[in-house]
């Protein structure tokens, strides 16, 4: 991202506010994504970071500023909105049903159906292939089987199955709430290399949150740092260091800063 | 992971039967069909009249409307919430029926479909105000459907004055609604309950709004995290519940000829519920089958008709009913946590 690029911001907020009730959880926060770009969101608990990513996949709706995809202002009505804009999200939750099939919960509110008009059901076997093959690309190998209920599988599993949920459908602009969250040091791993993968093929814009800025330091081009409901740091990876973070980070904390 | 091709094509045609096997065994309505059968073969030795056509013919008039409510109690289940007011439904959709088509004074004197039609839509609005109560104004669902089954109950006695009413009706009717057609040995509701259950059951498992509301009931915010309409499907299940209720309420009205007000009431609703759960509903949403409440309904049939045969006292139903709840939802929990360890393994 060094040189200048005349495309427009595959998304940019301006200025957006969300308050709940009597607390503030978004005070004035304006951000950007670049084309192809890994940004790293980072904050402490309760910095707001979940709230805005809420905000930008549809999931909830600003009480002020603008939002932008492609240079294009837009107005996110819904979850389904934004996944028809290109933006897909994968929540820190998961969002994946126990008992339904890694196919089926890849495909959830996108499923795959036969018939006619208000007549139709559902294709399981084009699903259950299409996810097969997705899930073989983008080499997810200790996954056992796309019919097996996500009740039966580890923590690193359904992680690498909600990523597959949102990157599946061609998604252009990604955002991943704490993907390494609960996530032992080898399924990391695979989470890292996952996202590492999707940033060689350059096609899609990533949001990287997390509460540890470590966890994205490696994979991230740029940083944001998160506090209070506004974003107080801005800088590319290239251009600070974990010890430049900690010592914003901390100062927060000392007596009279 | 199996590499495409014909590797992965073998595997699949080899799982093939093994897959037959795995699924009865895995599920529970296969375990509890089991039981059924087992009852029915005991009853049977204990006395030749358990499987004449007579008491067949009763255990499907006892099972068919507490199939149809089940069908729909089933999906309310699994999308995390319980109705109690579908007995109280299965009484008012017919009063509906009969104020709109009984001769005047007595009712609007209107064509018997017209009474059909507005009973079961009377029906589907019990279920969007049961679902409104517990979507929109978030009750739990459990306090929204009793107060609506009390509710329902006061209507249902001011609306016949607390009276006893013939049931409206010609004969072409009769025939098709609830009564028996000699050369199929069963009367028409138990064929509407059992093309019910085959519905419903595609629904749950092979549309969109199945998979939907068993998101719901299995994570209710990771659906709505994936855009799936929590309260739509909520209240869609609320409505089916009550819909069915009415059918099931109309249709025993049209075969026992007559309409009361306190007809079905709390024993059929508990009756369903029991059903669900021992056919494998999940209490707490998420999982469960139509087809497994409809086993369910099975076993309660031929325990009340079998006990009735044999001569066992009535009182030993509910206890073996309560102890069939009890034992099922164990076997649900502890089948479940086995899963769970296994599966992390």
């Amino acid at each position: 991202m060094s040189e200048p690029d005349a495309r427009p911001d595959a998304i940019r907020a301006e200025h957006i506010a969300k308050r709940f009730g009597a607390v503030v959880a978004l005070r004035d926060v304006s951000l950007h994504l670049r084309p192809g770009e890994a940004l790293g969101l980072v904050g402490d608990n309760g910095a707001g970071k979940s709230t805005l990513i809420k905000i930008l996949t549809g999931y909830l709706r600003p009480d002020a500023g603008k939002i932008f995809v492609d240079g294009e202002e837009v107005h996110l009505r819904s979850v389904d909105h934004a996944r028809s804009l290109g933006i897909d999200t994968v929540y820190q939750d998961l969002a994946l049903v126990p008992g339904l099939s890694v196919a089926h919960n890849m495909f959830l509110k996108r499923e795959l159906v036969n018939g006619w008009g208000p007549f139709k059901w559902l294709n399981n076997r084009a699903m259950s292939e299409q996810a097969r093959t997705y899930i073989a690309n983008i080499g997810i190998a200790t996954l056992a089987s796309v019919d097996s209920e996500v009740a039966l599988l580890s923590g690193g599993q359904r992680q690498a199955v909600a990523i597959a949920r949102a990157t599946h459908s061609a998604a252009r602009i990604l955002l991943l709430d704490e993907p390494l969250a609960a996530m032992g040091a080898r399924e990391g791993k695979l989470i890292l290399e996952l996202i590492q993968e999707f940033k060689d093929r350059g096609d899609v814009s990533m949001i990287l949150i997390a509460h540890n800025y470590v966890h994205v330091f490696d994979v991230a081009d740029r940083l944001n740092l998160l506090r209070n409901g506004e974003i107080i740091l801005d800088k590319l990876t290239a251009d600070t260091s974990i010890d430049e973070l900690t010592e914003i980070v901390a100062s927060e904390y000392r007596v009279g800063s | 992971m199996a590499p495409a091709g014909t590797g992965s094509d073998t595997q699949r045609r080899a799982g093939l039967g093994r897959r037959v096997v795995g699924s009865f065994v895995r599920r529970r309505e296969a375990s509890i069909l089991l039981i059924a059968a087992a009852l029915f073969v005991v009853f049977s030795f204990m006395n030749s009249a358990f499987y004449s056509p007579d008491a067949i013919r009763t255990m499907a008039d006892f099972a068919a409307p507490i199939a149809l409510i089940t069908a729909g109690e089933v999906m309310v289940l699994i999308c995390g919430e319980i109705d109690l007011s579908v007995g109280m439904v299965f009484a008012l959709s017919p009063i509906i029926m009969y104020l709109v088509s009984a001769s005047p004074p007595d009712g609007a004197g209107l064509p018997i479909w017209l009474g059909v039609i507005l009973g079961l839509v009377t029906g589907a609005a019990v279920g969007v105000v049961n679902g409104i109560l517990t979507t929109v104004l978030r009750l739990p669902s459990f306090v929204a459907t009793l107060g609506m089954l009390f509710f329902l109950n006061g209507v249902n006695l001011i609306a016949l004055n607390g009276f006893q009413v013939l049931t409206p009706g010609g004969h072409t009717f009769r025939l098709i609604t609830g009564n028996y057609i000699p050369q199929l040995l069963f009367n028409a509701e138990f064929f509407w309950a059992v093309g019910a259950v085959l519905v419903v059951q595609f629904i749950l498992s092979r549309t969109r709004w199945g998979l939907h509301t068993i998101a719901v009931g299995g994570n209710m915010i990771g659906a709505s995290e994936a855009g799936v309409n929590v309260n739509l499907v909520k209240i869609g299940n609320f409505v089916l519940a009550t819909t069915l209720a009415g059918l099931a309420g109309i249709l025993d009205s049209v075969r026992i000829t007559s309409i009361l007000p306190l007809q079905g009431g709390t024993g059929v609703m508990f009756q369903a519920v029991a059903a669900a759960v021992i056919g494998g509903t999940a209490l707490i949403g998420g999982a469960g089958t139509v087809f497994g409440g409809f086993v369910g309904v099975v076993v309660l049939s031929v325990l009340n008709i079998g006990f009735n045969i044999v001569g066992v006292s009535a009182f030993y139903f509910d206890l073996i009913i309560g102890l069939a709840i009890l034992g099922s939802m164990i076997a649900n929990v502890q089948l479940g946590r086995l899963k769970n360890v296994a599966g992390l393994q």
